[in-house]
């Protein structure tokens, strides 16, 4: 049985925030009497992630994704709550706690600016007591990985954003932990370079059996990483489930795009008791259940000449755009 | 087994900071060159003929004064000026999920500079003793290698005191401030402009209960040969790392609790 690797219980994480009035008066009046008022981002949420899962932590800006994040590697504390990560106390940052775990920022680096990548290798590698043969096997095999091989030896200064980040991932990863926290790690990179590091935290996971928690606004990130998400909606849990069951229930219906042989075909098809969506002479588009497709499609084949078929998946952005708008999703 | 851990952690950080600190050469000898603050009390004291009040000769009033550049240029901090931007930048959080102290880093920045700085302070030296030759002497190893121990343990009292205001960080954002209102204390009851010596005495018992003349003041006397009490300073420096080490561990295990993570 696989075990829980993450195990979260009523946490929730409030912040005191000063407000300030505009304008001059507002300012003195700051200036003397500071109003601060305590805002829950969290509240009270519970989940619980197993060993070597992708789970995808979907929500709006300000929904709170991050601050749980940060509160599972322990960088900040909870107001309220348990958190078991490994079975440590995320907080407390302990060493082995620690040394299991890595957190990734997209566009934050821990890499030294003005010296070449491998230099800040070894400095983690020794940080985190590797001798310099185990570090540098696991820089080789990274590296061969993330398929970075000269950028190693290039000022950081001087790297492309991919390359920084494929930099970034192995300074990240060169402990080998086995929980990676990842925050937005796609963001602002090319298509191509997005495509790559998803195959990398594919392989990664796969090798490993690293456990993976992942936000991102990019939905292609979730769709090929996630088979699991957590929906955050003002710091509360919307949803917890299989994403395909998500996607399911949000778009029980497919869109089929028909082009029959001739347009008394088209009407013939219009009138046989398909939901029609539009029609343009020859071509139809109807819409049908996601449980029936199989069937419905097999008596279009066989009832009428059909020239050609298209299946439209709604957009998934569209489709997960409603779930980071709504409270909850009971599926 | 634990310390050789730390210092090969200490050793590889020291030489990638190293690398990291070549990269700025330029930068660190305008900052050994800006440090000559000394050489112009120098210049006040002996030309006001002000050495006469406190019965030091030119000679070792040059020495006092030299000695205090190179102190100072080995025990220069600016770690709450470093964090203070890292935190604001976001920077801290890679480093507080990594099993070292954060201020470790600091540290090695801080020595690795002093490395660097080392062959411009010898040059700024020999351009003084050229125009000063009558100041050249050589100090014995003993007094040379307690100097080096006094100015190491100056540097840390300093490292520790700003790292104390540092960690301010995680209540204000602006802990540089606080520093601000320590440098005036730093400037004048450190020796950086007069020896402490030359202060009346009721001012002069009260100052040495302070951190401030084990900074400059003592390491500066200890190498230029000047009358020193020099088991009693170097006693005064360890207690002072006593009291602070311990202060620096407490508030930095609150603040770290007080951390937003903002910026990141």
């Amino acid at each position: 049985m696989v075990q829980n690797i993450i195990d979260v219980k009523n946490l929730s994480k409030s912040f005191d925030i000063s407000s300030k009035e505009p304008g001059l008066k507002g300012t003195i009046k700051h200036f003397f009497r500071r109003q601060t008022k305590s805002l829950k981002v969290i509240k009270g949420i519970s989940f619980e992630i197993k060993e070597g899962e992708i789970v995808g932590f979907l929500g709006a800006n300000g929904a709170g994704k991050t601050t749980i994040l940060k509160m599972l590697c322990g960088l900040i504390y909870p107001s309220e709550g348990s958190i078991s990560v490994s079975g440590y106390l995320p907080f407390r940052r302990r060493e082995n706690f620690l040394k299991s775990i890595t957190l990734i920022m997209g566009q934050k680096q821990q890499l030294i600016w003005d010296l070449p990548p491998i230099e800040s290798f070894y400095l983690n590698a020794s940080i985190y007591d590797l001798d310099k043969f185990e570090a540098k096997k696991r820089i080789k095999k990274l590296s061969e990985m993330l398929e970075i091989d000269e950028e190693l030896f290039i000022p950081v200064r001087k790297l492309s954003l991919g390359q920084r980040m494929k930099s970034e991932l192995l300074a990240a990863l060169i402990h080998e932990p086995n929980i990676l926290f990842l925050d937005e790690p796609t963001l602002g990179l090319d298509i191509n370079a997005q495509r790559n590091l998803r195959k990398f935290l594919q392989k990664y996971n796969k090798e490993t059996n690293a456990t993976i928690c992942l936000t991102s606004h990019y939905m292609k990130d979730i769709t090929s990483l996630c088979k699991r998400v957590i929906c955050v909606h003002e710091g509360a849990i919307s949803y917890d489930g299989e994403l395909d069951l998500l996607l399911k229930k949000l778009s029980p219906v497919k869109e089929i795009l028909i082009v029959c042989r001739s347009e008394e075909d088209a009407i013939k098809l219009e009138n046989s008791g398909f939901t029609v969506k539009n029609k343009i002479k020859n071509e139809i588009t109807i819409k049908i259940e996601n449980n029936s497709i199989t069937s419905s499609l097999k008596t279009i084949l066989n009832n009428f000449d059909i020239e050609d078929l298209f299946i439209n998946e709604p957009p998934i952005d569209e489709v997960i755009g409603k779930v980071l708008i709504k409270k909850d999703y009971d599926i | 087994m634990i310390s050789k851990l730390i210092n090969r952690k200490i050793l590889t950080l020291l030489k990638v900071q190293y690398s990291n600190m070549l990269e700025y050469r330029v930068e660190i000898a305008l900052w050994a060159i800006s440090g000559i603050i000394p050489f112009f009390m120098l210049n006040i004291w002996t030309n006001n003929n002000l050495n006469e009040s406190i019965n030091i000769s030119d000679t070792l009033l040059s020495r006092y004064f030299l000695c205090a550049f190179f102190v100072r240029q080995f025990s220069v901090v600016w770690v709450v000026f470093s964090f203070e931007e890292d935190s604001l930048m976001g920077k801290v959080s890679p480093y507080l999920i990594q099993p070292l102290n954060p201020f470790f880093r600091y540290f090695a920045q801080h020595l690795a500079e002093q490395i660097t700085r080392f062959p411009f302070a010898l040059i700024i030296a020999f351009f003084f003793f050229i125009f000063n030759p009558e100041s050249i002497w050589i100090p014995n190893l003993g007094i040379l290698l307690l100097s080096i121990v006094s100015t190491f343990l100056s540097f840390l009292i300093q490292f520790l005191i700003q790292s104390i205001v540092a960690c301010l960080c995680f209540w204000t954002e602006k802990a540089s401030s606080i520093e601000r209102l320590l440098f005036i204390p730093t400037l004048f009851l450190s020796g950086l402009l007069a020896p402490v010596v030359s202060f009346p005495a009721y001012v002069k018992s009260w100052i040495y209960l302070t951190p401030f003349p084990y900074l400059i003041d003592f390491p500066a006397n200890l190498l230029s040969g000047n009358e020193t009490n020099i088991s009693g300073g170097l006693i005064m420096q360890i207690l002072w790392i006593f009291i602070l080490f311990p202060l620096f561990k407490k508030i930095w295990s609150e603040g770290t609790k007080k951390y937003t993570a903002m910026g990141s």
